[in-house]
């Protein structure tokens, strides 16, 4: 292989050394399942001066329970959220479940997934509606950035030169979280938009996340709020309420016509996603 | 760079590996193992599924050096003695056209039935739904997998 094409591939076995290594260059590339960063490759779209892989790096792929809160290691990918945290993340496992094919979800990663900051990404609207941070570290130190306030743009996240994701912080809400996702196939498909929501029943708030309908995943603040103060957490759902929440959703996105749908059919869409989610989750709720 | 890994029982160093490679490209180009088929190169066809420590992925997503000191089953080794009985059942009925997706559908289908003996049709569909094939309509591939299983616990 020719000079030009010259390249370092990085493999740091702690997480320190992984640090070092970004520090020393902030063009290298991160790399967990490689989902991503393997299509650009291979396609020629991108030439980072390095990559730096985290797969050798124990504690990415681990996570733990503490405090009411899982802190999901950046490298678990998500076959694992699927079969191991469908009871504590019931959100994030439902939105694991729609992403790519079984191949890409023994790979792909929730890290890599922030990493890409896509609008798209399948994992946000679930970080957003159950209120995670995002664990980023650097030599210089630790920050906790709230989901909310980690995308930034269309592929740009608040990530800062020679971060890097350690883990996600996702507090256990103890209700039921619904997601839902429109696209042309049950499987491989990019969304056309998707929504997520969790209930906090101990807070009497309900938690929103909107995917593939603005320049980034968003909360429908207006949505959260008008269910904070309308919801009888002690009655049936009422009809009303449950399609008022469904236009401040809609009214809260921001989305674009393209290749695989037109603003106006994202925004009903999800008008119709946030409806029926809240009324699947509403019935949960009720019964147990 | 050099990528030691063990690939279908036998522990293997390769050099010269370009550091944006693909696992794919060492096992076909330098592996001497081109059962995995390369089509797409972006994770859509399932055409280059191997097992990665046991879980089956697209090799052309993993990149070269991620496979280090690890261990990469491909379709060549599924059996130590002659076919494997999904890759049996796969020709007995009929589900090899062209044959380029075969490879990738075969270890898909492996994992499947080693997590799941039994699978029932919705089972089959959802883990093949990484697979593509442009020949066969699926019907038959569905048959082989049925098949496969019925022998295997037959057994
Ligand atoms: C066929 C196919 C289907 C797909 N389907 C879906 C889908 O349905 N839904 C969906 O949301 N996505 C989908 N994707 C996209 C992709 O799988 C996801 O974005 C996935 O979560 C990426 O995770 P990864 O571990 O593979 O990331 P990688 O490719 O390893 O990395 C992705 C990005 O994050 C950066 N990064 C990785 N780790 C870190 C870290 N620790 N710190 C900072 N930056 C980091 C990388 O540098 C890169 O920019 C699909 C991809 C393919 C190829
Ligand atoms: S060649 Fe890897 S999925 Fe198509
Ligand atoms: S047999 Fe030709 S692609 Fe499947």
């Amino acid at each position: 292989m020719s000079k030009a094409m010259s390249m370092d591939f990085l493999r740091p076995m702690t997480w320190a050394e992984a640090l070092a290594a970004k520090a020393a260059d902030p063009e290298a590339r991160p790399i967990l399942g490689g989902t991503d960063v393997m299509v650009e490759l291979n396609f020629d779209r991108s030439r980072p001066s390095a990559l730096l892989d985290l797969t050798a790096i124990p504690e990415l792929a681990e996570w733990e329970l503490r405090d009411g809160v899982v802190r999901l290691g950046a490298g678990v990918p998500y076959s694992r959220i699927i079969t191991e945290l469908g009871d504590l993340l019931p959100g994030l496992a439902i939105a694991s479940r729609t992403v790519g094919s079984p191949q890409i979800r023994n790979r792909a990663t929730v890290g890599g997934n922030l990493g890409s900051a896509s609008p798209a990404g399948d994992a946000h609207p679930a970080l957003l509606a159950a209120g995670a941070e995002v664990e980023v570290e650097s030599v210089r130190g630790v920050r906790i950035i709230a989901v909310d306030e980690f995308f930034l743009g269309p592929k740009r996240s608040a990530l800062q030169p020679g971060e890097l994701i350690r883990a996600i912080g996702i507090p256990v809400t103890g209700g039921p979280q619904q997601f839902s996702k429109i696209g042309t196939r049950n499987a491989m498909v990019i969304a056309v938009c998707s929504f997520g929501i969790a209930l906090h029943p101990a807070q009497r708030r309900v938690g929103t996340g909107i995917g593939s309908a603005a320049p980034t995943p968003l909360r429908a603040h207006a949505a959260e709020e008008f269910l904070g103060a309308e919801l009888d957490w002690d009655g049936p759902l009422d009809r009303a309420v449950a399609n008022r929440f469904g236009e401040l959703v809609a009214a809260a996105a921001s989305p674009i016509d393209d290749v695989r749908g037109t603003a106006a059919y994202r925004r009903h869409a999800l008008s119709v996603l946030a409806r029926r989610t809240l009324t699947w989750s509403w019935e949960e709720y009720r019964c147990v | 760079m050099r990528v030691t890994f063990t690939v279908n029982g036998s522990q293997q160093t390769v050099d010269d590996v370009w550091e944006g490679e693909s696992l794919l490209y060492v096992l076909r180009e330098r592996c001497g193992l081109p059962g995995s088929k390369n089509a797409c190169e972006q994770g859509e066809c399932g055409s280059c599924t191997v097992y990665l420590d046991g879980s089956p992925v697209c090799a052309c997503l993993v990149a070269a050096g991620q496979a280090e000191g690890r261990t990469v089953r491909t379709v060549e080794g599924l059996s130590d003695t002659g076919l494997d009985p999904v890759q049996e059942a796969f020709l007995d009925a009929g589900a090899v056209q062209c044959g380029f997706c075969t490879p990738g559908l075969i270890v898909q289908a492996h994992d499947l039935l080693e997590r799941v003996p039994d699978p029932e049709d919705a089972e089959i569909r959802e883990a093949l739904a990484g697979n593509l094939c442009r020949c066969t309509g699926y019907e038959k591939i569905l048959d082989a997998v049925r098949l496969a299983a019925a022998r295997r616990t037959a057994k």
